[in-house]
């Protein structure tokens, strides 16, 4: 592999709690992944997953809690005991330690497979082109669509496009990869494809998070699973006591649907 | 499945009829061949007046459409729209960009700038600048409410020229403004997370990933309004500016000859009108990259392709015949 190698990170949440108008949809969760682990968050629809992954790279500004990455506060700066909220400019460059992979893609549609993974190293991240380009060509490859650099996000199948996506997150050389829902918007068939990509990355010890529907995932590639209902955290542990023995009704009747 | 299997029983013919040797009798269309004759003898009608009437007066048509002072306003009305065009949606840009961003104060300016531009009369307008001179004898350029280090005369700054882009530009730029806002608003949200989330820089997530993409929805209404600003600077005549309206009403004014001026000036107006939506099919194509799975060709690849395919035909009906 010709990718530099980046120190994985970890992620710890403490007490994080969001509204929205009203309605709360996190509730004083706490969460620790371990740098170059893999953690599934399982849970019924609107029970604060996505919400959760979108506060760890402070997409959405949490009402309470925090949120670090390495032990560096997101979306703040610490100064003795004072919190100084982070300017966007900077905001951007902590972002960029996290990659975030969306249900849709979200590819630059006017943008080729190749220049939708080389644009934010160049533009923010400030690395030369040339260099940028020979790594996003490995990185596709890697992805399984060397052959596919000069295709608009239209001309490919979903899979592809969220293959694309991947390869997109990976070249920001992030400490910690967000996945949301990255299978939801696939066809049965081209989820295999995907989760391959996803399951080869965690075996190079990258630090994931995966909120997912596939249980079969979870129990293949995951370290730690969380199990969220109502914006609260319910259980988590490894898969095998998550998912085989759940010590609370709410996961046990979830699984018992799912599965 | 079986049903569709079972039915061609029905249809079929009898079994063992050679189906080449079955004829096809095309769906006749009578009043689609009413409707046909009828549009082409109104053709015609109209073709034939405007051939035999004399008082259509062509050569005299002929003899103005590139008479030297029409080419000058020609060249005129090119100038004024050119140049609003491109002051309307560079403003118009920044009202747009106001009005979406954060500051309360920033949006409002924009939305009162919008509101009391559209509001005025475009020929008002061209007059209250024309006469700006009354109001501020001369301008000056410094510190606000403190020095001033340079100041010019307001008249010759502000000519008829000077006012005629001032009242366009800045008309066009409170409709531009709206344009630009919905192209932007058409941009999906999930482009900007996108962006965001890979640390892309503001600036840059404006200028490279939001505007392209805006641009498919805002070229066509853009070129709506070049093409409504090209006759639409034929206003400008209150200002006896010699754009391509206010020359031709000159020189039927001296002439008498009203008819023959009035479709010199059309014609003029077509041509202009048919280059930028010549442009325009040509920027639309541009901005399609991506959004469509294949582009479509240009008229001259179809035409090309139109050709090499006739070719092919003939070539192998000669062979066929031989």
């Amino acid at each position: 592999m010709t990718t530099v190698a980046v120190r994985p990170g970890r992620v710890e949440v403490h007490g994080v709690s969001k509204s929205y108008g009203g309605v709360e949809v996190l509730h004083d969760v706490d969460l620790v992944v371990e740098p170059g682990t893999v953690t599934v968050v399982l849970g019924p629809s609107g029970s604060g997953k996505s919400t959760l992954l979108r506060c760890l790279n402070h997409l959405e500004k949490v009402d309470r809690g925090f949120v670090a990455l390495d032990g560096e506060l997101v979306g703040y700066r610490r100064r003795g005991d004072t919190l100084h909220e982070l300017k966007e400019k900077e905001l951007l460059r902590q972002r960029t330690r996290f990659g975030f992979v969306f249900q849709s893609f979200n590819l630059f549609p006017h943008l080729t497979a190749l220049e939708n993974v080389v644009e934010a190293p160049v533009s923010a991240q400030g690395r030369p082109r040339a260099q940028v380009e020979a790594e996003a060509r490995v990185l596709l490859d890697r992805v399984g669509l060397a052959d596919r650099a000069g295709a608009y996000p239209r001309q490919l199948s979903g899979g592809q496009q969220q293959r694309v996506a991947i390869a997109r997150a990976l070249a920001m050389r992030p400490a910690v990869l967000l996945f949301d829902e990255p299978t939801s918007a696939l066809d049965p068939e081209l989820v295999g494809e995907v989760l391959g990509v996803i399951e080869d990355l965690a075996r190079d010890g990258t630090t994931m998070v995966v909120v997912t529907h596939e249980i079969g995932f979870a129990r293949k590639a995951a370290d730690q699973v969380v199990f969220m209902d109502a914006g609260r955290v319910v259980e988590s542990g490894p898969p095998d006591q998550v998912l085989d023995a759940p010590r609370h009704d709410r996961t046990r009747a979830f699984l018992a649907r799912v599965l | 499945m079986t049903s569709l299997a079972s039915r061609p029983e029905t249809a079929a013919p009898p079994a063992g009829t050679p189906y080449d040797r079955l004829r096809v009798v095309p769906a006749r269309h009578p009043g689609r061949w009413v409707a046909t004759a009828v549009v082409a003898v109104l053709l015609a009608m109209a073709v034939n007046s405007l051939v035999t009437n004399p008082r259509w007066e062509w050569d005299v048509v002929a003899a103005y459409l590139t008479e030297e002072s029409i080419v000058r306003g020609v060249w005129t009305t090119v100038q004024l729209t050119l140049i609003t065009a491109v002051l309307g949606f560079a403003l118009g840009t920044v009202l747009a960009l106001m009005r979406l961003s954060r500051s309360p104060l920033l949006q409002a300016v924009s939305w009162g700038y919008t509101w009391v531009f559209r509001s005025v009369p475009l020929i008002l307008q061209l007059l209250l600048w024309y006469n700006l001179a009354y109001l501020y004898q001369s301008l000056d350029f410094g510190i606000p409410f403190g020095p001033s280090f340079a100041s010019v005369e307001t008249l010759s700054l502000i000519d008829k020229f000077g006012a005629a882009i001032l009242g366009l530009g800045l008309h066009q730029a409170a409709y531009s403004a709206e344009i630009v806002r919905a192209g932007i608003l058409s941009v999906d949200q999930g482009q900007l997370e996108a962006a965001a989330s890979l640390g892309i820089p503001r600036r840059r997530q404006t200028t490279r990933i939001v505007l392209p993409q805006a641009m498919r929805s805002i070229v066509p209404t853009a070129v709506n309004e070049v093409i409504g600003l090209f006759k639409g600077t034929s206003i400008v005549y209150v200002l006896a500016l010699g754009e391509l309206f206010y020359t031709v009403s000159v020189i039927y004014g001296r002439t008498q000859r009203v008819l023959p001026m009035l479709v010199v000036a059309a014609v003029w107006y077509v041509v202009l009108t048919t280059v930028v939506t010549v442009i325009q099919y040509y920027v639309e194509r541009h901005y399609a990259r991506g959004a469509v799975r294949t582009l479509p060709p240009t008229p001259l690849q179809r035409l090309r392709g139109n050709l090499t395919a006739g070719l092919a035909r003939v070539r192998t009906a000669r062979e066929v015949a031989r």
